[in-house]
């Protein structure tokens, strides 16, 4: 449920951006949201359409990147896929991975009106 | 538009006072602060109650922000801070009563204070209180963790509430104090102490304290104990020297994989309630496999907060807490 609490921070974000660099309208919004990020993307989209309605964000198409999840495997020392915490090392089945990607969550850009 | 509230006024400044930015609701008696007072029972930081109808909201990188804030601020008053985090009933709170009662016994100059996260209720912070120790009571409203913020605000009332920095540093910061005017124990300690001084918190500038600045081990303990739940509070700093997750052996072995995340975030595991283990099907090597494929350097210490069993070396762990190269 903190996707909503998320929303609103990346709305807060927008907002600051939209009194600094003085547009009315976002037409495109873009998210990276990582696969180890700790956030449902439905849940976060859902939460964005939500609070979009009266505020810059309002009719915005939201395109989400989604970083696939990484990690160093602590045995093997390869780096690996980690789609989901608690999984093994696909070359040695070690589950002592260290996460090294996958974990990003920010406002990457946007396309910006003035009507 | 306003981009304070989102209406459609665009005047510089907000003149109506509803716009102004949320304000916790405190109990003077005890500097409780409830952020779920207003009319949605949400906090929303930068946003007026009215509007907060609509939703939770929570800026991340502020969040950050402020937690960089408090952690400077902790190391600057010598404290080392933990955030407590669990899903409800694993008896963190028991834990921390028994934590506080043995840490009195062991090292009866080591302050102790805490910060308790709940919903609603003062009834957690009512129960630290009795023991003795320092407490001040967050509501969140229908938020379903702390964040950096409130954890701020929290601190600088246990200032004023006989916390950590007051009684370690023998200090109180004067802009704090005027809430709290009705307050006979707030200003309980020793008048030559008590100073007003200049603080730049963050940007490493030296305090201008009169006691010697702070060499070594912290002097004293802060126990941020989190909203009951194991997804959320993972994702938001609050400042903390390191999370520690208490999971408790009626809850079941696979937790750690169902909720990899704040087991990731966590640099220890408390196992309780281990006094239970023979009445239960609980098999406490699976639960650290689970718990180390999901955090390979996690560390685990098992305990009864009830029974007492294990508790010495939780309480060693905290002395090493107490130093600031433990966490580096």
């Amino acid at each position: 449920m903190h996707e909503i609490s998320l929303a609103g921070g990346i709305l807060k974000l927008v907002e600051d951006s939209a009194l600094k660099e003085n547009f009315r309208r976002v037409s495109l919004l873009r998210l990276e949201v990582g696969q180890l990020a700790n956030v449902e993307l439905r849940a976060l989209q859902f939460a964005l359409e939500a609070i979009a309605p009266g505020t810059v964000l309002e009719g915005a198409h939201l395109a989400f990147d989604e970083p696939p999840g990484q990690a160093l495997c602590l045995d093997c020392r390869q780096t690996v896929p980690l789609p989901e915490r608690g999984t093994a090392c696909i070359h040695c089945g070690s589950y002592r991975l260290q996460a090294t990607g996958g974990t990003e969550l920010r406002v990457v850009d946007m396309l910006v009106a003035d009507d | 538009m306003c981009v304070i509230c989102g209406c459609a006024d665009s005047g510089e400044k907000h003149p109506d006072p509803a716009h102004a930015p949320a304000a916790p609701q405190v109990n003077a008696q005890t500097g409780d602060l409830h952020f779920g007072a207003g009319a949605a029972r949400v906090s929303v930081p930068g946003m007026s109650q009215a509007r907060a109808i609509k939703l939770e909201t929570d800026i991340l990188g502020e969040n950050n922000r402020i937690a960089a804030q408090n952690r400077q601020h902790f190391h600057a008053h010598g404290v080392t801070a933990l955030n407590l985090v669990s899903s409800p009933g694993s008896g963190k709170t028991t834990l921390l009563c028994a934590t506080i009662l043995a840490l009195k016994r062991r090292h009866p100059a080591l302050a102790v204070s805490v910060i308790e996260g709940d919903q609603q209720t003062s009834f957690d912070a009512d129960r630290i209180r009795a023991t003795g120790a320092p407490a001040i009571q967050v509501n969140t409203g229908k938020g379903c963790h702390l964040d950096a913020p409130m954890v701020a605000e929290a601190f600088a009332r246990l200032h004023t509430h006989g916390g950590p920095a007051a009684d370690a540093a023998h200090h109180h910061h004067d802009d704090h104090a005027s809430a709290e005017a009705d307050d006979s124990t707030a200003h309980s300690h020793d008048a030559p102490h008590t100073h007003g001084h200049e603080h730049e918190h963050g940007h490493g500038h030296p305090h201008s304290h009169d006691h010697a600045p702070h060499h070594g081990d912290a002097t004293s303990l802060l126990f941020i104990e989190n909203v009951g739940n194991l997804v959320c509070p993972a994702a938001w700093d609050l400042g903390e020297a390191a999370k520690v997750a208490i999971l408790s052996v009626t809850e079941g072995e696979d937790k750690p994989l169902k909720y990899p995340d704040m087991f990731a975030a966590a640099r220890l595991m408390i196992l309780n309630k281990t006094d239970l283990l023979p009445h239960l099907q609980f098999d406490v090597a699976r639960c650290i496999e689970f718990a180390r494929r999901v955090n390979p350097a996690i560390e685990i210490i098992q305990l009864s907060a009830t029974s007492g069993a294990g508790m010495d070396a939780w309480l060693n762990w905290l002395e090493h807490a107490l130093d600031p190269d433990f966490f580096a």
